[in-house]
């Protein structure tokens, strides 16, 4: 099925979420090691961000925290986590009790999750239906009979073939697509304004990822929800966003609508992992562009840029002193010295 | 002159049930599947998961005994023995020709050797003196772009990057005319991804390596294989060099493979597709061409016929009834 590349202005669509200055610390004998590092994003009502960066970039961790999930010895240092901002509802999701009854109806009911094995969501032991159909009563009063009804039809939206035998499955008995699609079913069970889904086709095959990606996209636009899609794939990330935010070491270190991103990238890692991916088109025996060294461990964190050991065109005396300033959220931007970010226009001035 | 040279392979799993364990069916992991490997070649299988590329890469290994088909190994000109009817014994003198890369360089690598003893276990059993065991560990380290100092350190000391090359090394100890790599990328993240492919290009252009790459990554075969063997429920479907298979693929199920890559540019996005229906039960496959039921240009005979692999164009092979009046969309 083909998707029509549609990106609207970031202007036009209702903050759904707003994530400000995150900081996630895991409390180890040897010290704290920093996963998140003054984390700042938005999610729209409408609209796909794409989460990207390689692992141990903290994107997990990020969702975990919005979540609530971050188990110990990991903790919230500091940061907001906004849910309807500037609106009389809003509520700091990181001032609530993780295990409180307020933080139990936005998990599962505002937010849904979307996980990459379907299996971290679903119990072995009750069938798929009963697994929806306690997710569906437990953010509603529906009776039993009213929330199967729905399941199936739930089911059948998420393109499960003959829902209504497939309601009384037990997971072991699906595939691996299917089994994702009931995954995505049950994060829909509550109809949640905000998805997040991390790495949800990474462990698909090619053909199945093409089917979810699609079921995804049209889910998301006709329900109208705010997606955020955590992926290492930019593939995944070309196909899918409308705005994305490139991770480093537990930091946003650029952020821009897709198209943007892919045409004029800013910051020399996006730069660099935009060359180093393996390309359908290229000639015989073509050489990658490649990043020096691997990711550091998040315990040894290098001071100034996180990047800076990496970085190709590091300004010396500078980048291994200064951190480069952070993004402004919700604009287009580079967490890096060569970027002039305070200068640069956010989209909506851009596409104006 | 061929490394390898496969024929009608078939690998078939007993499907046992029952208290007495009697067998009620079989799995035909691996139907018929013929290829050769030239010298200095690589060939890549790529599929699906279940479609049985590991499979035959296991059987290669004769870490499974194929169930039927020969498998000629030469590992020196004028030598050619079908390794498929040898016993472990007689298998033993050959062993140390064949090599193989692994997926998961954290699995592969035993956590209480140093390096050193790592890549040079190989040489070890095979009866090399010390003093040359210390001369090509060092020549390996330096090859696979690791310092010499690495040899001793233990494995926990490195990234996934370097586990890989330490791996590779290994692999690379013997001489081996012929290596394996089975997904030797899919556990990297990019960056890393990068510079392994990198060196297994430079190691190809350096060492003449012969190879068969097992891999799922249409983008990554792109750039390493020099053949491609697609496999689709067992069979291998269709067969090219790289760049005829990827610019004008001649199999449905190849162009859908292509299609439903995501691009990693979102000018492309109206591009990609996704073919119905799931991958076929390998148990139970359909009748006919087993892709039948998902391809968009199905007819009756499809449905009902076995399509043979026909040479469509020079060494461009298809298992396909109307590959001759298709005109599938790759990406040229």
């Amino acid at each position: 099925m083909p998707q029509t590349p549609m990106v609207e202005p970031v202007t036009s669509a209702r903050h759904a979420l707003s994530v400000r200055d995150l900081v996630v610390d895991f409390v180890q004998d040897t010290g704290a090691v920093r996963a998140l590092d003054g984390v700042g994003l938005d999610l729209h009502a409408g609209r796909v961000l794409g989460v990207v960066g390689e692992s141990g970039c903290g994107k997990s961790v990020t969702a975990r925290a919005i979540l609530r999930l971050i188990d110990r010895p990991g903790r919230i240092a500091s940061g907001r986590v906004l849910l309807d901002p500037d609106t009389p509802a809003q509520q700091d999701l990181a001032a609530l009790d993780p295990e409180g009854k307020a933080m139990r109806a936005v998990r599962g009911g505002r937010i849904g999750l979307i996980f990459q094995e379907p299996m971290t969501a679903l119990s072995v032991h009750y069938t798929v239906g009963n697994q929806i159909i306690e997710a569906m009563r437990a953010h509603s009063d529906m009776s039993k009979a009213e929330a199967r009804q729905r399941v199936v039809a739930l089911l059948h939206e998420v393109g499960i073939p003959r829902p209504e035998t497939r309601i009384d499955a037990y997971p072991f008995q699906l595939s691996g697509g299917l089994r994702q699609r009931v995954g995505i079913a049950l994060a829909l069970a509550a109809d949640p304004q905000i998805l997040i889904a991390d790495e949800p086709t990474t462990a698909l095959d090619v053909t199945t990822q093409a089917q979810i990606l699609a079921l995804l996209r049209r889910l998301q636009r006709t329900k109208g929800v705010a997606l955020m899609l955590i992926t290492h794939d930019m593939g995944v990330i070309a196909q899918m966003a409308d705005d994305v935010a490139v991770m480093y070491l537990g930091r946003m270190v650029e952020f821009a609508p897709v198209t943007q991103l892919f045409a004029a990238p800013q910051h020399p890692y996006t730069r660099a992992l935009l060359r180093s991916v393996p390309n359908l088109r290229a000639m015989p025996r073509e050489r990658l562009a490649t990043i020096g060294g691997a990711v550091p461990h998040p315990g040894a964190r290098p001071v100034g840029c996180p990047f800076h050991p990496r970085c190709p065109e590091i300004i010396k005396g500078r980048c291994e002193t200064q951190a480069p300033p952070e993004i402004p959220p919700g604009e287009r931007g580079a967490s890096c010295f060569h970027a002039t970010v305070a200068t640069m226009p956010s989209d909506a001035e851009a596409t104006a | 002159m061929n490394v390898l040279e496969v024929d009608n392979l078939s690998k078939e799993f007993p499907i046992k049930s029952g208290l007495l364990q009697r067998e009620t069916g079989r799995v035909r992991a691996v139907q018929d599947v013929s290829f050769t490997i030239g010298r200095g070649e690589t060939l890549a299988l790529v599929g699906e998961s279940g479609c049985g590329k590991t499979t035959v890469s296991r059987c290669i290994l004769r870490a499974l005994p194929p169930t039927r088909g020969s498998i000629r190994f030469s590992h020196a000109p004028g030598s050619s023995i079908d390794m498929a009817p040898l016993s472990r014994r007689a298998l033993r003198p050959l062993r140390r020709h064949i090599q193989m890369i692994f997926q998961d360089p954290y699995a592969s690598l035993n956590p209480r050797m140093m390096v050193g003893d790592i890549i040079a276990e190989p040489l070890l059993v095979n009866g090399v003196a010390a003093a040359q065991r210390q001369a090509r560990v060092r020549e390996l380290l330096d090859l696979v772009g690791l310092p010499a100092a690495a040899r001793t350190r233990f494995p926990h000391a490195f990234s996934g990057g370097q586990r890989q090359r330490i791996g590779i090394a290994r692999a690379l100890a013997l001489d081996p005319s012929l290596v394996v790599a089975d997904e030797p990328v899919s556990a990297l993240d990019v960056s890393v991804q990068a510079q392994i492919i990198n060196l297994l290009l430079d190691l190809q252009d350096r060492l003449g390596l012969s190879m068969l790459f097992v891999a799922h990554d249409l983008g990554v075969v792109r750039h390493v294989s020099d053949r491609v063997a697609v496999m689709y429920v067992g069979r291998i479907v269709e067969t090219a060099p790289t760049t005829a298979l990827y610019s004008t693929p001649r199999h449905p199920y190849t162009e859908a493979l292509l299609a439903a890559v995501p691009k990693a540019d979102p000018a492309l996005r109206d591009q990609v597709s996704a073919p119905r229906g799931e991958i076929a039960d390998p148990a139970n496959p359909p009748p006919g061409c087993a892709f039948h039921p998902r391809c968009p240009y199905a007819v009756e005979r499809c449905r009902a016929e076995l399509p043979q692999l026909q040479e469509i164009a020079p060494a461009h092979w298809s298992a396909c009834h109307r590959t001759a009046e298709l005109l599938l969309r790759g990406v040229a």
